[in-house]
């Protein structure tokens, strides 16, 4: 092969390789934008306002809605919230402000192994420690997988929040007499509140998308579930079942319930991202 | 500030021990270690029983089939007859096939998007690819029985045409299958690859790219042949991370699968995962070895998540040592 064949060769795989690495982005943002625009154009034309505020109608009548699924979402994350946050907003102080040991060691590597686990196993975690032993379902023990799910990420984003605060302002509150503790809570846990906050919404947006855990813990229910311990809908778990079955009028709101849950997760996650993202600027 | 001042002016040091701890424990340090440590050692406690509670529940299939759970294939709720085989088979056939798809275009959009588009442009697509992975899994099942199965019913025939040669495209296909699956995994896993491999791609030293271009290499040897070597263990933890992901994946998998526990080596034939089958039959299990077996398959899938991830974090800390 002549020199300038070669060099041509080598051009022409420059151009071919590096135009299909664009395509490759296009796709991928391309499927998003389908993604969304399908669900959105689909999911809105379906949603009524009756959507909010009735309950399931029996199987073969025409209407109704899901009021009792979006309540049932919003107890079991009120339930997780309960369960997720104290144990990791404080395991996150505690890494960053106390760790450096072996057990610190220890508890993010179990940390990052929690986060593994995939969310139906989850599930069958809490299924055993809660429905078994009481033999029902209940929003408790939904709650309790969901606020599994929450611990570990909960974690991670309050240490990494607390460490992002300068050595000078703990140096600066013990200068003045404050203890570690007095340091902790009035200035380190302050300057990291926004951060961790945005940490927990994400967290919460990203639980109250999970159906896979929910399936035998919270079980679902197609009336009010008065209390913690009996059967709970909940939106993803109705958009699965809604899903599958073979009803043309329910596949219908599935759509909605997606549209809903999908525009709540998305704008929670825009939010979070823009104000992490402008943080990240003023830092800089 | 007020607070600092009253600590400062009340502390004439107590003459009993006993009250010295008292007010230590008062003055907060020892409270807040123990409240975070405490806080700390409920995660491994909360760890620990999970992982007790899948090896005690299983107890009963374990003593039954032993080793042979995970290599027979019979599935028979009504004779008491388990064997995880068609669930692991499915597993990995849909895993593997999400990787062959995502891995190309994971990785190609990630190479384009810290190589070679300009910082506001990359910086815009990643947003909106990540927001990808913010998405539920159970909306991509959604997604994945009206949109994609009707759409791979369409293209169907032209898979054919070009690999129907082969024993993996053979068969009737209805449209749910373990390649509708392996499809919306791919679509699941790929942020995940491009995020994480954008990120380590970026990190990799200005130089070693400066000194290909140098030595005349074009834009796309300098890109293929310097830097994603560098970058090679991260590229690798972002893909085993990954594939952790698509293994335990439940709701969009369970939706489009097919739901059949039989092995077909045909990807268009329907299969079923591990995860699909926890949950479909998990509330309608009737006896104890039925419900033992599913939590065993739930202790199969942990380990074979655990590992995975394992190595996903050795690949990638790795990394970051270098």
């Amino acid at each position: 092969m002549s020199p300038s064949l070669h060099l041509l060769r080598r051009k022409a795989v420059n151009i071919v390789m590096l135009t299909l690495t664009g395509l490759c982005t296009l796709i991928a943002a391309g499927t998003l934008v389908f993604i969304l625009g399908y669900l959105f154009i689909h999911g809105a034309k379906s949603l009524s306002w009756n959507f909010f505020t009735q309950l399931p109608t029996p199987v073969g009548e025409t209407g109704g809605g899901m009021a009792n699924a979006i309540v049932g979402s919003a107890k079991l994350l009120l339930i997780a919230s309960l369960v997720g946050v104290p144990i990791g907003f404080l395991g996150g102080v505690y890494l960053a402000e106390f760790g450096g040991s072996k057990f610190s060691f220890v508890v993010r590597y179990v940390t990052d192994l929690l986060n593994g686990v995939p969310s139906i196993v989850i599930g069958i975690f809490a299924y055993t420690v809660i429905v078994l032993p009481q033999r029902h379902f209940s929003t408790l023990a939904g709650g309790l997988a969901l606020g599994v799910m929450m611990i570990p990420i909960a974690v991670r984003s309050s240490e990494e929040f607390l460490r992002a605060v300068p050595v000078s302002l703990r140096e600066g509150a013990m200068a003045l007499g404050a203890s570690k503790s007095q340091a902790i809570l009035t200035v380190v846990i302050p300057a990291a509140k926004n951060g961790i906050i945005t940490g927990i919404m994400l967290n919460l947006a990203r639980v109250a998308g999970e159906t896979a855990p929910l399936l035998f813990t919270s079980f679902s229910n197609r009336y009010w579930s008065p209390g913690w311990e009996q059967p709970i809908a909940a939106l993803p778990v109705m958009i699965f079942t809604y899903a599958i079955s073979p009803y043309e009028d329910w596949h219908e709101q599935a759509w909605s319930a997606g549209f809903v849950l999908l525009t709540l997760v998305l704008m929670v996650n825009i939010a979070a991202r823009l104000l992490l993202s402008k943080r990240k600027h003023v830092a800089r | 500030m007020a607070a600092s001042t009253t600590v400062a002016s009340n502390t004439p040091r107590p003459a009993l021990p006993a009250r010295s701890v008292w007010r230590r424990i008062l003055s907060g340090d020892s409270l807040a270690y123990s409240v975070t440590f405490a806080a700390a050692a409920m995660i491994l406690l909360v760890t620990g029983i999970l992982v007790w509670e899948l090896y005690s529940n299983s107890q009963a299939s374990r003593a039954k089939f032993g080793w042979n759970f995970l290599f027979t294939s019979t599935w028979d709720p009504v004779a008491d007859q388990f064997g995880a085989l068609p669930f692991i088979y499915g597993t990995v056939v849909t895993s593997a096939l999400a990787l062959c798809i995502g891995i190309p275009l994971g990785v190609g959009a990630a190479i384009f998007l810290a190589e070679l588009a300009p910082p506001r442009i990359s910086d815009a697509l990643t947003f909106l690819i990540e927001l990808l992975a913010a998405v539920p899994s159970v909306i991509y099942g959604l997604l994945g029985i009206f949109v994609l199965v009707p759409i791979l019913r369409q293209v169907e025939p032209a898979i054919r045409a070009v690999l129907g040669w082969t024993p993996l495209f053979q068969g009737p296909f209805y449209g749910v299958s373990l390649f509708a699956a392996g499809v919306v995994l791919a679509v699941m896993i790929i942020p995940f690859i491009i995020s994480i491999s954008r990120e380590v791609i970026l990190a990799v030293p200005s130089d070693q790219r400066e000194a290909a271009l140098a030595l005349g290499a074009t834009r796309w040897e300098s890109t293929w042949d310097v830097v994603v070597p560098y970058a090679r263990n991260g590229i690798m933890g972002s893909i085993f991370l990954a594939l952790a992901r698509s293994l335990g994946e439940t709701m969009a998998v369970t939706m489009v699968i097919g739901n059949d526990p039989k092995i077909k080596a045909s990807l268009f034939a329907p299969g079923y995962s591990i995860a699909a089958v926890v949950a479909n039959e998990f509330t309608e299990a009737t006896g104890d070895m039925y419900i033992s077996a599913l939590i065993e398959l739930g202790l199969v899938l942990f380990a074979l998540t655990i590992v995975i991830n394992g190595l996903a974090r050795l690949l990638v800390a790795r990394r970051n040592m270098a």
